[in-house]
């Protein structure tokens, strides 16, 4: 709440500074008697953006830095006894700490952390003022300086559109920003799992099966139980990707070969928002239309053939998928087959072949590298999917080829490690981190393949 | 035989002959195309047929009608209103007597189980009722509780009277109690004033999607506030402002790969950079709505240079040649005329954001959150993530109550793509 405050005063100020740049342009017109360089407001923006732009810096700085120094500081208050015990773990210390200084106190702590709170209680108001002062400081000597500046020869439009220009060219930075977010988060995680599970075990072996470092500190007799061969989640992925793709393809090619060759536009202007629905609907509802429509029937059904489906099987999942993804393959293929140029199928026609010929023969075959692009888009939809296979598919790290039985894939495991309580540093959060990192290394690869598929296709007719 | 020349009579023989075969094969590619839209719409129907089933029901439960003396002393013992009298008063103990007195158990046995055939939310519907209402002191009003979550089943036909006692979720007798309410025309089966009033709850027969749906709109909101000056901006830089070179490309790749990247990795993301790092609380809003906004940044970035590349550069000409500058060709003429198209990718965005589950449970937006959430720094939760909340739940109201939860969301989420399609079709101009 106090961030927010802030935040409206700063506002408020720089409103300030946009009159007062206004009236000093005004003034300076005035004395000089002649026109000024820019419109008016511009003045009054310059001196908006230059008293805003440093203080928004410097509160966001000192926000965001301030927890993490505060952190660091802590360290100080914490008994050597405490940290020199054998289960020590400064991010549980810490957040003992924070909850004990927003008032949530569970049983009484100790009072080394009644202590702590109390100081970083005090740090916090401390930082308060600090914030204030300096965000004050910094707000008022920008913007005098900026008023300052506002002269008969000064050039307000040009700097302003410099300012602007900028802001542009930071905001276009965020994607770049992002990616190394991601980047980071996953890959430095991930070289520590290494260091604990051999990279050969985690892509070659055959079993998972995590288990938390606890375990085996509580003396129950497991340890070593932990194996962390991924193999069962790959083969689980590719199973339930593969279920998609036999769903998806043939209903989505054939219907963009439909709607693309022999539906009349109404037809096409009716279906082809009607199949793309379906890829807005959001996957936690497919999750559950899967798990308590698909796969109870299909286990009735089932078992009419005295076949045994699992509750949770890779075939109700997979057939969900692929619902899901037969718009990624119906509209990108009729994209692609409507981009022929009609001059191949005028000479396919030309010479006597029917509508089949022209399409099976000339227009596919043109069409061929866009489709698999599709379909490669498709496929990488899938396998990056997580709530239908978290809900569906089950957790069983089963290495097995039977649709029938459950399977995990890594999506899944990925959300069953990190939600809730998870304990730092142990191989089994880490885990999670080496299989997002694998996940991204797949979904980027197939979409740079696909990519890459279509640009060369396009060139062709271009 | 390719080199044998045959005469023009015999070609026609053998082209009419092969005609109809070729004509059947035209045929059945054309049937395979429409059975196979023919199955995607068959799928389409069958998912939204089996949630409006089991959501329908879902919006509807039966209520109890018992009327109740409101005796201010004993509701409301310290005589403010306060949440504190209310709580030490001895409300759901009236609820209590009024049952008793129609069904009338013998014992403490029976009592307790008459007692359980009215939800536990009893004394929060009276305390709420005369916080409003405080002249219903004194008098004699009939109310209405909504009954037990198994009692609801049992009414609706699920929780059968022929199965054995002893497997069934309810006892003969309460079946006894609930016949004779039933006699007294005191059972009546409404539209539920919880699946939209109510937030989290353990007894099915409370939940609602109150504390999710505000949870969901202020994550969006936060969500919109970033994600569209940003995406805008970056468009605007990228089309209009950035000349190609490596670094303009190199942005674009890496847009392009935001566009690829699963959705669970930006919430391994959020959990990374916002909660370790950053140190930010879980379950917010406005960690979600961050998380969302930059996973729905692409969508919005392709959809804005889309709608950038399609204002004519007539008049980005006409405006340089009554000497406009740069930003003032942009913001005054480009931006505006490209905002239909960018207001369409926006909502489209919004839309994903809004059905987005697997990043929200990564940064902890399971946690069973009973609070509506007030601010963007309140924990709570939202919709999808409610529904899978829910259809973990083995009771089987939470079934129809999730399936009503969906009906809502999906009902958001269709208005929302028809806004889109409707700003799409009315103001976007074709040059």
């Amino acid at each position: 709440m106090f961030s927010f405050y802030i935040l409206v005063g700063i506002l408020l100020i720089s409103f300030v500074f946009f009159f007062l740049g206004k009236n000093q342009a005004k003034k300076v017109a005035y004395t000089n008697k002649k026109k000024l360089h820019s419109l008016i407001h511009y003045y009054g923006l310059y001196s908006l953006l230059s008293s805003l732009i440093p203080t928004l810096g410097i509160f966001f700085a000192i926000t965001i830095c301030d927890d993490l120094l505060f952190a660091e500081l802590i360290k100080k208050y914490i008994p050597d006894e405490v940290v020199n015990s054998k289960d020590y773990n400064f991010t549980i210390v810490l957040a003992q700490i924070n909850n004990s200084v927003e008032g949530l106190i569970f049983g009484t702590p100790p009072e080394w952390v009644a202590n702590a709170a109390a100081i970083w209680k005090s740090w916090v108001l401390k930082s308060n003022t600090i914030t204030v002062a300096v965000c004050t400081i910094t707000i008022l000597v920008s913007g005098f300086f900026s008023l300052k500046k506002i002269k008969f020869e000064f050039r307000s439009r040009n700097a302003v559109e410099k300012i602007v220009t900028s802001i542009l060219a930071v905001s276009s930075m965020i994607a770049i920003l992002t990616t190394i977010a991601i980047i980071f988060s996953v890959v430095f995680e991930s070289i520590r799992f290494f260091a604990l599970i051999p990279y050969d075990e985690f892509l070659f072996g055959t079993i998972w099966n995590p288990q938390f470092e606890g375990a085996d500190r509580a003396g129950s007799g497991q340890e070593g139980l932990s194996q962390y061969g991924a193999i069962p989640l790959f083969a689980g992925t590719f199973l339930i990707s593969i279920i998609a793709l036999c769903v998806s393809v043939p209903v989505g090619l054939f219907s963009a070969i439909y709607l693309s060759e022999y539906a009349t536009s109404k037809e096409r202007a009716f279906f082809k928002p009607l199949l793309e629905i379906l890829a807005g609907i959001p996957t936690v509802v497919y999750g559950f239309f899967a798990a308590l429509t698909v796969a109870p029937f299909l286990r009735s059904s089932g078992s009419i053939f005295g076949l045994n489906v699992a509750s949770e099987s890779a075939l109700a999942a997979g057939l969900v998928m692929g619902i899901m993804i037969i718009p990624f393959i119906s509209s990108l293929s009729d994209d692609v087959i409507n981009a022929v140029p009609q001059s191949l199928r005028d000479a396919g026609y030309g010479l006597g072949s029917t509508k089949n010929e022209t399409v099976m023969k000339i227009v596919l075959p043109a069409a061929l590298p866009g489709v698999v692009a599709s379909i490669i888009l498709a496929v990488s939809r899938a396998v990056g999917e997580t709530m239908i296979v978290v809900m569906a598919a089950g957790l069983a790290a089963n290495l097995t080829a039977n649709p029938l039985e459950a399977v995990t894939t890594v999506t899944s495991q990925i959300v069953t490690i990190l939600v809730g309580d998870q304990e730092f540093e142990s191989a089994k959060t880490l885990s999670a981190f080496a299989l997002a990192l694998t996940l991204i290394i797949i979904t980027l690869a197939m979409n740079f393949y696909a990519l890459h598929i279509v640009k060369k296709y396009r060139e062709q007719y271009e | 035989m390719n080199n044998k020349i045959i005469s023009p009579s015999d070609a026609l023989d053998i082209v009419k002959k092969s005609i109809v075969k070729r004509r059947s094969r035209d045929n059945r590619l054309k049937l395979f195309g429409r059975i196979a839209i023919g199955v995607a719409v068959c799928f389409l129907l069958t998912l939204f047929y089996s949630i409006f089933t089991k959501g329908y029901p879902g919006f509807f439960q039966y209520y109890v009608t018992l009327d109740i003396k409101f005796d201010r002393e004993r509701i409301d013992p310290k005589g403010d209103l306060s949440d504190n009298s209310l709580f030490d008063g001895e409300a759901s103990i009236i609820v209590n007597e009024s049952l008793y007195s129609i069904i009338q158990p013998k014992g403490r046995k029976e009592k307790k189980l008459a007692k359980k055939i009215v939800s536990s939310g009893k004394d929060v519907r009276i305390a709420k009722m005369v916080k409003n209402n405080p002249s219903l002191f004194g008098t004699t009003t009939s109310v209405k509780f909504a009954l037990d979550d198994d009692v609801d089943s049992f009414l609706r036909g699920y929780l059968k009277r022929e199965t054995p006692e002893n497997e069934r979720r309810i006892s003969d007798k309460a079946i006894q109690f609930i016949d004779k309410l039933n006699e007294e025309g005191r059972i009546s089966y409404e539209f539920s004033d919880y699946i939209l009033g109510g937030s989290a709850s353990g007894n099915a027969e409370m939940a609602g999607i109150k504390g999710a749906f505000i949870g969901s709109m202020l994550t969006l909101s936060v969500c919109l506030l970033i994600a569209f000056p940003l995406g805008v901006a970056t468009a605007v830089y990228l089309e209009e402002i950035a000349k190609k070179n490596r670094i303009t490309e190199f942005i674009e790749v890496n847009i392009n790969n935001l566009a690829a990247v699963p959705s669970v990795v930006f919430g391994i993301m959020g959990l990374a950079i916002f909660i370790s790092i950053f140190g930010m609380p879980r379950s917010i809003p406005l960690v979600g709505g961050m998380v969302l906004a930059l996973m729905t940044l692409p969508t919005i970035i392709i959809s804005s240079r889309a709608a950038i590349r399609a204002v004519p550069p007539s008049v980005r000409d006409a405006a340089y040649g009554i000497g406009a500058s740069k930003i003032q060709v942009i913001f005054h003429h480009v931006i505006p005329l490209a905002m239909p198209g960018m207001l369409t990718g926006t909502i489209i965005g919004m839309a994903q954001a809004l059905g987005e589950t697997a990043p929200l449970l990564m940064i902890g937006m399971v946690a069973f959150i009973v609070d509506v959430p007030n601010s963007v720094l309140d924990p709570g939760t939202v919709l999808p993530v409610q529904i899978f909340m829910w259809a973990d739940f083995a009771e089987r109201m939470f079934i129809q109550k999730t399936s009503a939860a969906i009906i809502v969301l999906l009902g958001f989420l269709i208005s929302m793509n028809a806004l889109a399609v409707y700003l799409r079709k009315k103001l976007e101009r074709r040059w």
